[in-house]
């Protein structure tokens, strides 16, 4: 890596390498424009970085510690410790960059934030940083996650948010986010498309990282402050890639830092069964970006399967694509048994309830911990399992 | 000149292009389309590839991409299906899609076989500008395939004026900023667009999609542009309980006056 990585990436056009960029038709072309403009400016200006920083102290109760897993290190071997965005204000690190995403929508004179939700998360973050900023909030969530993922929607509406069901295909993430386009093409002029990851047209996936690189920033300083060194591995789970970014982006420069995207196997290997966008998938063009996508011979995206509502969609970011590409990153897979073993490990040995999201990050740190039992592991644990504590328990029920 | 300039040349006025979606509402509807089309009047045909993920479109051109995936369309299979189409339709024919599709086939095939069919021109919303002429221009130009490039309200004159550079066919003027239904009347905003755009003298035609659903605003396009591209409201006529012929005769009139 060199010293300039957030300088050289993306490029003026939003690439990473082959990936990223704006494959959106004119009309979104120059919004687009305006909100990259305005996010290069207020990003520069002290008054933004001010307002941002004294939110994550007073709002968000940043910093968010990081932990080390006693008792679970000395069942699995290595040591292994928590980045807490479970403590983060609503319960996941969707907030770092709502509160970030809003503060520009209201300097760009916006009313209205529209954006998609998987798991909620995403959703309640949007729903919360709107009432901060007193601006209205329309989320898009598939049925079937409205179905698994019920106090989150309930949360999001006593935010004051509409919940817009959307009933199309396989009623999750994806169709969420073709959803949510839609209703923002019907007035990009007074709305804006605060999308949930590191995904959709430039620039969102670059200023969603830059929102989020203070996950890394704070878990590095603070690795090395209980530790005097830098963790042997980093984890974290790649839905569309933002919490992963997040922590990845400050263990870049670091060579001896192995680093691993976990990524959602689903039921089996075969498409349709999983959401493993990297391991399985081709490059492609989706909801405006290039990244690797599950897609058929002609271009048609795949259906896409998770146990993990957060985690089930058919691209990835830009920046993961190249991260791959460039094998600076190990991308894996954890499966649904694995990740629901570890959402009870890391509860009842450790008292944390993890989203089934993360819970698929701590599962790979459990078999990183047994292959390498002299190691240090630090996961991003990116969110509290609260929201999925129904679902589990009618699909799963309690272990044996 | 390319068959969309000869058009053009010979007519400057009330050009109406229509869009409409290959397999829809039946899979092996898309030559009867074409042909009725052309033997009713139309000047011009915008052939739809369905797309799952139609970012550019309203909800009933979307719900006519659903259907015809459903029934199995593809790119492959409509090149197959216009295999002949040269033998009985004369007028510009032009393919619309997305660019996923169309990368996965192969950009250079997509040329070729566009060229030996006898397609003229493509429209790509989702390409932009910047991309095309970086990656793909010069594989377009090779087969003499015109890419059609959209301009909007938004749309900076200096941009206009390099897309005017791209190509030998025609400009397509979105009419709006959102993709909000079918108007029975565009507003003085818009009005004063379509002058403000026919008031550049670009060397390229305009034509203004997106709205236009019947004798009104056709003729308040026409008066400003060269003409007008129609969409929704073919597919909506389509569906009718009617004949394909009866459809497209009725439609026709019905923005034709
Ligand atoms: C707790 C949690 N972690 C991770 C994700 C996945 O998103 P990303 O890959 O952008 O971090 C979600 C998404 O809903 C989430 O709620």
């Amino acid at each position: 890596m060199s010293h300039n990585y957030f300088k050289t990436y993306p490029n003026k056009d939003g690439f990473f390498n082959e990936y990223g960029g704006a494959f959106i038709p004119p009309v979104l072309e120059s919004e687009m424009k305006k909100i990259t403009d305005a996010y290069f400016t207020i990003s520069k200006s002290h008054d933004f970085i001010n307002e941002l920083r004294s939110i994550r102290k007073h709002y968000q109760g940043r910093p968010t510690p990081v932990y080390y897993c006693n008792r679970l290190s000395q069942k699995y071997g290595g040591r292994i410790y928590l980045k807490r965005e479970d403590l983060n204000h609503t319960g996941a690190h969707k907030l770092n960059h709502c509160m970030g995403e809003a503060l520009l929508a209201k300097y760009l004179g916006k009313k209205k934030l529209i954006a998609e939700t998987g798991a909620g998360q995403h959703g309640v973050a949007l729903a919360t940083a709107a009432a901060y900023f007193g601006l209205e909030c329309e989320i898009h969530m598939g049925e079937v996650d409205i179905a698994k993922e019920h106090p989150n929607v309930v949360r999001m509406k006593i935010l004051g948010a509409t919940v817009v069901p959307v009933s199309h295909g396989l009623k999750t993430l994806k169709e969420a986010v073709d959803s949510a386009f839609e209703a923002y093409l019907k007035d990009p002029i007074n709305s804006i498309y605060c999308i949930g990851s590191v995904v959709g047209p430039h620039p969102f996936p670059m200023m969603v990282r830059d929102f989020q690189r203070v996950v890394g920033i704070e878990a590095r300083e603070q690795y090395m402050e209980m530790t005097g060194e830098l963790p042997d591995s980093v984890v974290a789970c790649v839905g569309g890639g933002s919490n992963a970014m997040g922590i990845f982006s400050a263990f870049l420069d670091d060579e001896e830092v192995a680093i691993y995207g976990v990524e959602p196997g689903g039921r089996s290997m075969n498409l349709g069964d999983h959401a493993a966008t990297m391991s399985f998938g081709t490059p492609g063009i989706i909801h405006g970006f290039k990244c690797y996508t599950l897609q058929d011979e002609n271009g048609e995206p795949s259906p896409v399967y998770s146990v993990a509502s957060g985690l089930d969609y058919p691209g990835v970011g830009p920046e993961h694509s190249m991260l791959k590409d460039i094998k600076r990153v190990n991308y894996d897979v954890i499966n649904d048994t694995e990740c629901i073993d570890a959402f009870y490990e890391l509860s009842r040995l450790e008292g944390i309830i993890p989203a089934l999201e993360s819970s698929h990050a701590v599962a790979y740190a459990l078999k990183l911990a047994q292959k390498y039992p002299q190691s240090s592991i630090l996961v991003n644990l990116s969110g509290r399992g609260d929201k999925d504590i129904d679902f589990i328990m009618d699909t799963f029920g309690l272990p044996k | 000149m390319n068959r969309i300039q000869q058009l053009f040349s010979k007519k400057q006025k009330q050009i109406l292009s229509v869009y409409f979606t290959a397999g829809f509402p039946q899979l092996h509807d898309t030559v009867s389309i074409i042909e009725l089309l052309e033997k009713h009047g139309v000047d011009m045909i915008e052939i739809g590839i369905p797309f799952s993920d139609p970012l550019a479109d309203g909800n009933v051109i979307q719900h006519s991409s659903t259907v015809a995936l459903a029934n199995g369309m593809s790119l492959s299979v409509l090149f197959s299906q216009l295999e002949h189409i040269r033998k009985t339709v004369s007028i510009p024919l032009i393919l619309m899609g997305y660019i996923n599709p169309v990368l996965q086939f192969g950009v250079e095939k997509f040329c070729e076989t566009c060229q030996s069919i006898g397609i003229d021109g493509v429209i790509l919303p989702d390409l932009p500008l910047h991309e095309y002429t970086k990656e793909y221009k010069h594989i377009f130009e090779q087969y003499g395939i015109q890419n059609i490039l959209l301009i909007s309200p938004q749309t900076e004159e200096s941009r206009i004026r390099m897309i005017d550079q791209q190509t030998q066919a025609f400009i397509y003027m979105v009419s709006s900023s959102s993709t909000t239904g079918t108007k029975s009347k565009f507003n003085d905003e818009q009005i004063h667009y379509f002058k403000r755009i026919s008031s550049m003298n670009l060397q390229n035609p305009l034509l203004v999609g997106f709205g236009i659903s019947n004798t009104e605003t056709f003729a308040q396009v026409c008066e400003y542009t060269h003409g007008a591209i129609v969409g929704s409201a073919c597919i909506k006529a389509l569906e009718q309980p009617g004949t394909l012929e009866q459809n497209i005769s009725t439609f026709v009139s019905s923005i034709k006056g």
